[in-house]
């Protein structure tokens, strides 16, 4: 495997596969030592044009556990602020001996531009609206951890569906895995163009939750009401905030998701954000062996 | 200079000699010619016009110089290039249309016509002085680069510029409908998470300017349509009367938003690249006549600013050196299209825009003539292009006949691929 931009050349067995792999890593983060050699040699670089601290610290976390070296670049701004471009950017990153580049960036398929540039190993931490795959990957470890399978699992993704890769890679990743997904949000956030096999949209969310296995709440960016996709925030708790009282509507056992961070009280609950039901915690947790698992995938997998 | 084209074929597939002396087509030549070029197996035409090129001068010369892009230009068989105004500064002086038209003299290359802006500095507010940039040479007007958002600016422009003579020539696209779309909004946007541009973007915005064009004397030039609805609406508009001419570039005949999934900014344009449908629609709308002529919009950039992500990298593609190629071999080549009708979109269509002579091969036109090699074929190679943009292109490899084997422009041989 050279990259992991998102899961559309992979199928069924290489994604359990990896999955599997994170089970064995979630082992080794339980051992009193919580290190492993399998990465010792190889220099792993977190490059994020875009901030966000706890992916990287996750990564990075990762790829230390597996004793890989780890140096970080990040530009608040893009490079092109210093007039290099992005191209530039990675070429010169990679003339210091990379083996893989975990990338993080504003823009929409900056990760299979950054693959293109580089013969290193590339992870995609986040492009733009496109893909999350590694958060997806996480998610999915999350349910079946829960649920022992995703086969049949019914998951309502609510929220800003168009700005997000994590709902893009989601609704990529689970009925790959058997799952079925429903979209759901306001109509100007929620793009029709997203219904495939195994993904379902409705502005319902009473639709969206009945009889959901498991119920994603995704961030909404207050920059959506300047930009005039939404009139208020007091209209959109109103309407789609993932409640205690609405997930009367899922499955008795069904659990609640955030990506994170959480805006509480607004796209969800708080209340309901640190009830039982809630595996937020778990996600965050689980994002470690999963990136470690998708690290040794890439960089000593047999293909 | 006497010139003598021989056993050349023109457009109608006739057979036939050109000759030119002191810059025109004439009968016979006062004595043997200085030159004399071998035509046989060659299609000879008028040289071409581009009504839209984006040649960088002045102030952008990393992306092009007035030079290369010239000699792209008649690299491409063009004769003339009409040059767009937003530049740096923009074109919006006599003095700079005239420095320009005197930098073109000297280079020597394909004709210089000038496109000025509608309004001072292309920032949409006070008109820019029409009468003056006329009388220094500029052909039109026209804010490209930028959309015409006030309405009622651009219905003052159009009755200043119709008193002029002058064509106003729009980029339709609603800026706020457009938003920060850097590709066509459809699956393929929605499915990539880039931020799409809808076709109600340059449908509202034609809708808008047709009406106010036909409410006044004026005379409407809509650039580079994109979209069925797009030529639906400039058709219709056509049908009743309406003084509207459009055209369309070699990009939106031949490509789909399916090239961005590659994530490759050298496919990003704006207009943005549709879906097949539209492409089916644009040939359609060269067929029935809607459409009056090809403008390349050639728009370099450097590889590094093309380098950048799809939000940043700017907007454009270099095209001039092979859109007769192009067209030819996808069109022409196999049947879909007449050559007299290409020859008539890139020649008699953009002339007649510009209130240009007709061109012609006939005794007494102006030698502005181009041989094209219809039967060999070439690939795509852009480290060969003469264009500063040559890093790359969407039909880099494809194998293309039609190339230009010599352009001559005023009696004077400005390309020759044989030398």
């Amino acid at each position: 495997m050279k990259d992991l931009l998102d899961f559309s050349k992979l199928d069924r067995a290489q994604l359990e596969g990896m999955l599997e792999t994170a089970v064995v890593m979630a082992g080794v983060l339980e051992r009193p030592v919580k290190k492993v050699p399998a990465l010792q040699g190889f220099t792993v670089c977190t490059a994020f044009f875009e901030n966000s601290t706890r992916t990287r610290l996750s990564f990075e976390l990762a790829a230390r556990r597996m004793s890989a070296d780890v140096v970080t670049f990040t530009a608040a701004n893009s490079s092109t602020a210093k007039g290099e471009s992005l191209k530039d950017t990675i070429q010169t990153l990679e003339a210091m001996k990379i083996d893989a580049f975990i990338v993080r960036h504003g823009a929409s398929g900056a990760a299979h531009q950054v693959s293109r540039w580089t013969n290193a190993k590339v992870v995609n931490a986040g492009d733009g609206r496109r893909a999350h795959p590694t958060q997806a990957l996480l998610d999915a470890y999350t349910l079946k951890q829960k649920f022992g399978s995703l086969e049949g699992l019914e998951v309502a993704i609510i929220g800003d569906v168009r700005h997000s890769r994590v709902a893009r890679s989601n609704a990529e990743l689970l009925p790959k895995l058997g799952a079925k997904v429903r979209l759901c949000g306001p109509a100007t956030l929620l793009p029709a163009e997203l219904e495939a096999d195994g993904v379902t949209v409705t502005t319902d969310i009473g639709e969206a939750l009945t009889g959901a296995h498991a119920v994603m709440a995704l961030r909404l960016q207050l920059e959506r009401m300047s930009a005039g996709y939404l009139p208020s925030l007091e209209e959109y708790r109103e309407t789609y905030q993932v409640n205690a009282q609405r997930m009367g509507k899922a499955r008795p056992d069904a659990v609640v998701l955030h990506p994170g961070p959480m805006n509480r009280d607004l796209e969800i609950e708080s209340v309901l954000a640190d009830s039982g039901r809630s595996l937020v915690l778990q996600q965050v947790a689980n994002g470690l062996p999963v990136r470690m698992a998708v690290l040794y995938h890439l960089l000593v997998g047999k293909n | 200079m006497k010139l003598r084209i021989s056993n050349a074929t023109d457009m109608h597939g006739k057979s036939r000699d050109v000759l030119i002396e002191n810059g025109v087509i004439v009968s016979s030549l006062s004595a043997a010619p200085d030159l004399e070029i071998d035509g046989a197996g060659l299609l000879v035409t008028p040289a071409l016009i581009d009504p839209h090129a984006h040649l960088r001068s002045p102030g952008q010369e990393e992306k092009e110089s007035l030079e290369t892009g010239l000699q792209a230009a008649v690299a491409g068989g063009y004769g003339s290039v009409v040059c767009m105004p937003n530049t740096a500064p923009v074109i919006d002086t006599p003095e700079v249309v005239r420095a320009l038209l005197e930098r073109a003299s000297q280079l020597g290359l394909a004709r210089l016509l000038p496109a000025a802006a509608v309004t001072q500095g292309q920032q949409g507010k006070l008109l820019s002085d029409a009468a003056a940039l006329k009388a220094a040479g500029a052909v039109m007007l026209t804010d490209d680069g930028r959309t015409n958002e006030d309405a009622g600016l651009l219905r003052r422009a159009l009755i200043y510029a119709a008193a002029l003579g002058l064509v106003v020539s729009v980029h339709a696209e609603d800026a706020g409908l457009r938003g920060d779309g850097v590709m066509n909004e459809g699956l393929v946007s929605e499915t990539l998470g880039l931020p799409g541009n809808p076709v109600v973007a340059e449908a509202a915005r034609i809708a808008r300017d047709l009406e106010i064009v036909a409410a006044t004397s004026g005379r409407l030039h809509v650039q580079h349509l994109s979209s069925a609805r797009g030529l639906e609406l400039v058709r219709g508009a056509k049908a009743q009367g309406v003084r509207v001419t459009c055209e369309v570039g070699p990009h939106h005949l031949t490509l789909t938003d399916s090239a961005l999934e590659s994530f490759d900014a050298i496919y990003k344009v704006a207009p943005p690249l549709r879906l097949q449908s539209d492409c089916d629609a644009l040939l359609q709308g060269i067929l029935d006549g809607t459409i009056d002529c090809i403008g390349t919009d050639h728009a370099p950039h450097t590889a590094a600013e093309k380098e950048r992500d799809l939000l940043e990298a700017p907007f454009g593609i270099a095209n001039i050196e092979l859109c007769f190629p192009l067209l030819y071999t996808r069109f022409v080549h196999t049947g879909k299209l007449e050559l007299t009708r290409l020859v008539e979109l890139m020649t008699a269509g953009p002339a007649q825009l510009l209130d240009l002579p007709h061109p012609s091969l006939e005794v007494g036109a102006v030698a502005d003539v181009t041989l094209f090699d219809l039967s060999s074929e070439r690939r795509v190679d852009p480290s060969a292009f003469k264009s500063k943009a040559r890093f790359g292109s969407p039909w880099a490899g494809e194998a293309l006949r039609g190339w230009a084997v010599a352009t001559i422009v005023g009696g004077r041989v400005v390309y020759d691929a044989r030398a």
